[in-house]
């Protein structure tokens, strides 16, 4: 049975992993038009090197998504210390309102963000965009650094009271040190949630100013540039390679 | 004055972040429900009335209706392969694979999952053309989609299926049942909040879809995504828009409704 089961994630993961891998070859590939036989080339790679638009766009996406994580992961880890460690009547609707930011298709949440900042005259741009990540990002953080304070009651910060701790000491020389390992979880899956985003990023984005998402989206409509395969290939290997250190870091279950 | 000492920490604590979602989900949503009932944009000062039109043209229009049974019928391929894939994927990681092996094939698995969902999908148009020939078709979004949303349907299972306590199912077989009655009779039943929640998770952003459908799909990707998507980047009918949104928020939460009590049984006869 072991190995049926086997052989057949083999197989699940040949799925997973074949289109990734081919456009990662392609990437390396002389031909234009994806054509055999392989021939090894940097020439896409060079090609990207010389795109302004794309370093450009890649350079606000990176920009958005660090400041992104910053914002999100403060203002996330001060209402998951609400919930943790406080009871009070709203908590349960705070934490329902929690759910339409993951639940509702991106498309309605990102059409409707359109049609408010247009209308308040908050309008495109990167300040709409980065707006839109934090709110996306928002319930994972929350999720992430709840399921850290599961673990941790409040015994430690009671002690530390009575021992003559202010509570802004106690929060900074007990809660956050324990915290930590779930807060750098939380920063890390909120810089993937934006640097990944594209459908947000797509209604926010005015012409002219973009998101590397954006800008792949736009080059892959228009016709393709091959180029669009070595940034892909960077970009899947970046995000990949982000979340190996956010497991390493953090176990899926939260048992530490 | 303990209790009002508590209500301000937790304002001061909580009101930051439900502040940066009211002001990008909540009222977002809240204006884009009144736009769906203007006959125009009320932007430059424009003279606008109110009007039920948008949400009865969904109904009269075929074009309108009829894509958003295309929407939904994608969700029920993509929700259904990604579940007849991913269910025995789960059930063979949790139940017939251990120690090592199964930490590295589940983070393989979940990897994808949070890497960039427009690569991946433009990832396929390398793939779907020779020798397949599907690419621009309405099986490339299905594959599209299936890849995109399968690392859910496994995670969401493997949690239920872990969670199967192993005794209960050589309970069952000592008391007689085929291995293929204890599947049905006890660890099926028990994996239901797992297959649920990948249906949830799977089936609404799939009927919201519009980046796949736009890059695999040609000319068959025109669905109501597409349609609403098309609404605001290109015609610039923002109340049509609006409305096409809100009609598909309430397809989303008819079906679930109509589910969930036929799903609930099920969980309970079992």
């Amino acid at each position: 049975m072991e190995r049926t089961a086997k052989l057949y994630l083999g197989a699940v993961l040949v799925f997973l992993y074949l289109p990734i891998v081919v456009m990662i070859a392609m990437a390396f590939n002389r031909s234009a038009l994806y054509e055999m036989p392989f021939t090894f080339d940097l020439v896409w790679f060079k090609a990207l090197a010389q795109n302004d638009r794309l370093l450009q766009a890649s350079w606000n996406s990176i920009w958005i998504a660090c400041v992104n994580a910053a914002i999100a992961t403060t203002l996330g880890t001060l209402a998951a210390y609400a919930f943790a460690r406080y009871d009070f009547r709203a908590k349960r609707l705070l934490q329902i309102l929690l759910f339409p930011p993951i639940t509702i298709p991106w498309l309605i949440i990102g059409t409707s963000m359109l049609i408010f900042f247009f209308w308040t005259g908050i309008g495109r741009g990167l300040h709409a965009i980065l707006l839109g990540h934090v709110a996306l990002s928002l319930p994972y953080v929350i999720v992430v650094v709840s399921a850290r304070f599961a673990n941790f009651g409040p015994q430690l910060e009671e002690a530390a009271a009575s021992l003559g701790a202010t509570p802004w000491q106690t929060f900074w020389r007990i809660t956050v040190p324990v915290l930590l390992p779930g807060i750098i979880a939380a920063g890390l899956f909120a810089f993937a949630v934006s640097f990944d985003q594209f459908v947000i990023s797509y209604f926010l984005a005015p012409p002219g100013t973009s998101t590397l998402p954006v800008e792949i989206y736009t080059s892959i409509r228009k016709g393709f540039t091959p180029e669009i395969n070595a940034i892909s290939s960077i970009i899947i290997l970046f995000s990949m390679g982000l979340m190996l250190i956010v497991a390493r870091n953090y176990k899926f279950g939260g048992d530490n | 004055m303990a209790v009002s000492r508590q209500t301000r920490t937790v304002f001061a604590l909580t009101a930051p972040a439900y502040l940066w979602l009211a002001v990008t989900v909540m009222l977002p949503l809240a204006t884009m429900f009144y736009f769906s009932f203007l006959t125009a944009s009320p932007l430059g000062g424009k003279e606008v009335s109110f009007t039920l039109k948008h949400y009865t043209d969904f109904f009269t229009k075929q074009i309108y209706w009829y894509n958003a049974w295309r929407s939904i019928e994608l969700g029920l391929y993509v929700t259904a392969l990604c579940l007849i894939i991913g269910y025995p994927a789960a059930l063979g990681l949790a139940k017939y694979i251990k120690g090592r092996w199964r930490e590295a094939i589940f983070l393989l698995i979940i990897l994808p999952f949070w890497s960039n969902a427009l690569v991946r999908t433009f990832s396929w148009t390398m793939v779907l053309r020779e020798p397949f020939n599907i690419l621009f078709s309405y099986p490339a979004i299905v594959v599209g989609l299936v890849h995109a949303y399968l690392p859910y349907a496994i995670l969401t299972c493997y949690i239920s299926l872990q969670a199967v306590d192993d005794s209960l199912i050589e309970a069952g077989r000592s008391l007689g049942a085929t291995p293929a009655q204890a599947f049905r009779r006890i660890t099926l039943p028990l994996s239901m909040p797992g297959i649920l929640a990948a249906v949830f998770l799977i089936f609404v952003p799939v009927i919201g879809s519009f980046m796949e459908p736009r890059i695999l799909g040609g000319k068959d990707a025109i669905m109501l995504g597409p349609i609403i998507e098309g609404q605001f980047i290109t015609a610039f009918n923002w109340p049509l828009g609006a409305a096409l949104s809100f009609t598909m928020l309430g397809m989303v939460l008819i079906i679930l409704l109509i589910a969930a009590p036929f799903l609930k049984k099920q969980m309970a006869v079992g």
